[in-house]
């Protein structure tokens, strides 16, 4: 504004300048905003799913569950990925159940596919709600799950991306888990953004992704995609890879503090994961949303004490 | 379509998984009550596998049903033996314990062991196993008491643990290993009254001429032994601290004596079929006598394995004077209990997979071996801790029970350990089956060695343990010493500061006290202060008014003395002015 008071006896000369590039500019957000909203009519879901994406996803669909399939690297990573997220919420205080250590907590498991990890979550006692944007991928896993009457309760899957349930679902869910899933989103910060607007204070959010090193362009894109053929081909770009420090900067910037990540291994020879020290090329991180709720009861004690003093000093002066 | 897909899929799995013969509808087996395990047969290893699973604290929520053909039997301890036992090892009543069944045994009935000695027959050699220390070698156990102990252990996890007595499963449906199908992706087990139950791992524990087997369809390698059983309650001759376990072999089979009280032993011969049913029915007298001369009669002996093994002996005592161990004598029998005589047959078999998808087998279902070892429920108790173990931790991960991952761990680990034991078994039975002189040199003179040798290695490293144990012994009691004088010091020390602390206590309540009596001092000094100033100021006061008064009086007086001396001065004047005028 203090801009505009100075240019405007200098507006005299300028003027046309002036007025031609604001005629500019308003017609570029005109033609971004017709963009836009002709985007989000055509595609079926908003703007953190790449439609790209999800045409690779549905041509393997009914794959989901041959463990020795294309998914048979997902299959063994749920050997270190469970008990990666079953100790950590274990460890955050939540009473043990024999025989069911998640029972109590709600996950939502993001980008679920056909269910691969919400089957074991919910076995392990959790609620799950798992959401894909593919509707064969919910297909497959509804299948999967209907047979067994323990999980049907538990498991509850849905087709949609991250934002169509923000508004519904705020503040809702325990723990989030999006487990191979940033490395094909479209707008990683909507995303993140979204995560964090879902999640209760002081829940857990998980994320395994795969890092944007040289070593994961060889190792992730090249060894694996092209020559050994662990992933089928044209799953990964590495354009889209996220190294953890920019995960790190999005997660604080939306009042989440990162407390764990973990470097994974894949040993193509046994099909296993392992644990490493070095994140490189894909890694496990484990972020905790700040609670509210736990700032609010610090102050409460604090307004206690203050009161009581006031009080006893009131009733020496007296 | 069903069929398509699964011969589809076979491909990359190879022969390990077949397409069900029967495609079930979904809508038929929904009815069918779905069970995480289902353990069939109800033996001591079926039982044992079902409470384990049950005491597992990961399984806490999962359901287990176990089918037994025969109807359940309440036990009650007969003052008899039962001729049918075992030699329980101390890695089996580990398991038996791990799920408290074992307290039941000891509770019951149950004889240890200390020591085994294995002759031969045809020479003098012999090998005796022992341990040291005073632990036990294995416990003889009755197979009833087992069961008992198991059953006992069930009953207390029985909403965990469904058992379906007096059930015969007929039919199995196998899975097709893929889901894209709509068939159901459990294992269907159909029984012989009808029901139908679903499950996602079933547990063949049903014993050598297993059913779940044959319906997989794993092959297995077996082969009938020449030989049966005879087993037996014998009484011994005179009562004798009996915790020896006593095995020769005989050209004709093995015959072994195991313990089951100081005056009771259990027979097992192991001996060709025609000789078994004569045992059988011959009487008791000659019955005693036969197993008596089988045991102490040298008539195999020939002179010349006799004097191939002394002379081995003498070599083999010059390279190590002291000796190969004792020999014991084993005790003589007088009598048989009756009715406790039976005979069955013997024969070795192996699974050559104990795994498919969402089957495994254990117990003698995956491997059958000669009782001449003693090994046979051990092999089934170590394949249930084995299997325990694992669907443990993949229940813990929330895996699905029945996938082939940890199933084929269980497998790999089992195979390692069974197969090497039971061709051993195996090849120990051939060799000792035989009276041809050249094997039994050999056999002779392989037991004089193995039997010389550890005691050499054994006596060596009893020594050095002993050592061991009276130089850590030695250590821990110095260490105690030094300890506890360090304790003594620390006390002693502790309590000089006690009484420090309790001095400088003292002198602290004496300041408080001297400090409060400062203050009520002080106050009254503040007031005796402001009293004496009151009391100045009035005092002063007073004299203000005193001096006032006073020369207010002295005025007054000086006034009155003045007007008095006016006066008189007036009345003078008066009187001389009154004298003066008559002049």
């Amino acid at each position: 504004m203090k801009a505009l008071f100075f240019c405007f006896p200098h507006s005299l000369i300028m003027r046309n300048v002036f007025s031609r590039r604001i005629s500019a500019i308003s017609f570029m957000t005109w033609l971004s905003l017709l963009r836009a909203t002709v985007r989000r009519l055509l595609s079926t879901s908003q703007s953190s799913v790449d439609p790209k994406e999800m045409r690779k996803f549905q041509l393997l669909a009914h794959r989901w569950w041959d463990e020795q399939g294309e998914y048979s690297a997902l299959h063994s990573m749920n050997d270190i990925r469970v008990p990666f997220i079953r100790d950590t919420v274990l460890n955050m205080g939540s009473a043990y159940q024999r025989g069911s250590p998640l029972s109590g907590v709600k996950i939502l498991d993001v980008g679920c596919g056909g269910g691969l990890l919400s089957e074991p979550l919910g076995r392990l006692g959790a609620s799950v709600t798992g959401i894909d944007p593919l509707e064969e991928n919910i297909r497959a896993a509804d299948q999967h799950k209907s047979f067994d009457p323990v999980l049907a309760k538990r498991i509850q899957y849905k087709c949609g991306s991250l934002e169509e349930i923000v508004e519904e679902s705020v503040e809702t869910f325990d723990v989030i888990v999006a487990s191979e899933v940033v490395e094909h989103v479209a707008d990683l910060e909507m995303f993140i953004k979204c995560c964090s607007q879902v999640l209760k204070p002081g829940g857990s959010l998980f994320i395994t992704t795969i890092n944007k090193t040289q070593l994961s362009y060889i190792l992730g894109i090249v060894v694996a995609e092209k020559i050994a053929g662990i992933v089928p081909e044209g799953t990964h770009e590495w354009e889209k890879f996220v190294p953890p420090e920019e995960l790190e900067r999005l997660l604080e910037a939306n009042s989440c503090s990162v407390k764990t990540v973990n470097g994974m291994l894949y040993n193509p020879l046994t099909g296993s994961w392992s644990w490493i020290e070095s994140t490189s090329i894909n890694y496990a991180l484990h972020a905790v949303k700040s609670g509210d709720q736990a700032q609010t009861s610090q102050t409460e004690p604090l307004s206690e004490m203050e009161s009581e003093q006031c009080s006893a000093t009131a009733g020496t002066s007296v | 379509m069903a069929a398509a897909c699964g011969r589809g899929l076979l491909a990359p799995l190879g022969g390990r998984l077949r397409a069900c013969p029967r495609a079930s509808l979904r809508s038929l087996t929904s009815a069918a009550p779905l069970y995480d395990v289902v353990v069939s047969g109800g033996g001591m290893v079926g039982s044992a596998m079902a409470a384990a699973l049950g005491h597992d604290i990961h399984f806490h929520d999962k359901k287990i049903a176990l089918l037994e053909a025969g109807p359940r039997k309440e036990y009650h301890l007969p003052e008899s033996y039962s001729n049918r036992v075992s030699s329980i090892s101390p890695g089996s009543a580990t398991l038996l314990s791990s799920f408290g069944a074992w307290d039941h045994v000891c509770n019951l009935r149950c004889k240890p062991f200390r020591r085994m000695q294995v002759w031969d027959a045809c020479s003098e050699a012999i090998i005796t196993f022992e341990k040291d220390d005073l632990d036990d070698m294995g416990y003889i156990v009755e197979n009833d008491v087992v069961m008992s102990a198991v059953t006992k252990q069930l009953d207390a996890v029985a909403d965990r643990v469904e058992v379906f007595y007096g059930s015969r499963a007929v039919g199995y449906t196998w899975p097709l290993p893929s889901h894209s199908c709509d068939t159901s992706p459990w294992v269907q087990v159909e029984l012989a009254d009808g029901r139908r139950l679903q499950t996602k791992l079933l547990i063949g524990a049903d014993g050598h001429n297993s059913v779940v087997r044959k319906e997989a369809e794993i092959q297995n390698i077996e082969h009938q032994y020449d030989q049966s059983a005879v087993v037996a309650t014998l009484h011994l001759s005179e009562a004798t601290d009996n915790n020896v376990a006593w095995q020769r072999f005989l050209p004709t089979g093995p015959i072994a004596l195991l313990p089951l009280s100081d005056t009771a032993s259990s027979l097992v011969w192991s001996t060709s079929h025609e000789h078994a049913s004569e045992l059988l029915t011959m009487d008791k007298e000659s019955f005693v006598d036969s197993i008596n001369s089988a045991f102490w009669s040298n008539v195999n002996h020939s002179d010349f394995i006799d004097a191939a093994g002394a002379m081995f002996r003498s070599a083999l005592s010059l390279l190590k004077p002291s000796g190969t161990a004792v020999r014991q004598l084993p005790p003589s029998v007088a009598n048989v209990d009756p009715e406790s005589r039976a005979v069955f047959p013997l024969g070795m078999g192996h699974a050559t997979e104990y795994v498919r998808h969402r089957v495994a087998l254990i117990g003698d279902a995956a491997h059958r071996v000669h009782p001449l070892a003693g090994q046979g429920v051990n092999l089934g108790f170590g394949d249930i801790a084995c299997l325990t173990h694992h669907l443990s931790a993949a229940a813990f991960n929330g895996q699905d029970l029945g996938s082939l991952k940890h199933l084929l761990r269980f497998e790999t680990e089992r195979q390692r350990h069974n197969v090497s034991l039971i061709a051993a078994i195996d090849l120990l039975k051939r060799l000792y089956s035989t009276s041809l002189s050249p094997l039994v040199l050999l056999r002779t003179w392989g037991l004089q060695a193995t039997n010389a040798l550890p005691p050499v290695k054994t006596e060596k490293l009893k020594k050095e343990l002993i050592d061991l144990k009276q130089r850590t012994q030695e250590e821990h009691r110095k260490l105690e010493d030094y300890y506890t004088q360090q304790i003594k010091e620390l006390e002693e020390k502790f309590q000089k500061k006690v009484g420090e602390i309790s001095q400088i206590q003292l002198e602290l309540n004496l300041i408080k006290e001297f400090r409060r009596e400062k203050a009520a001092v002080e106050k009254e000094l503040e007031d005796l202060k402001k009293s004496i100033k009151i009391s100045n100021r009035k005092h002063q006061e007073e004299v203000v008014q005193l001096e006032r008064r006073f020369l207010e009086e002295k005025k007054r007086l000086e006034e009155d003395a003045e007007k008095k001396l006016m006066m008189t001065r007036e009345a003078a004047q008066h009187e001389a002015v009154l004298k003066s005028p008559r002049v």
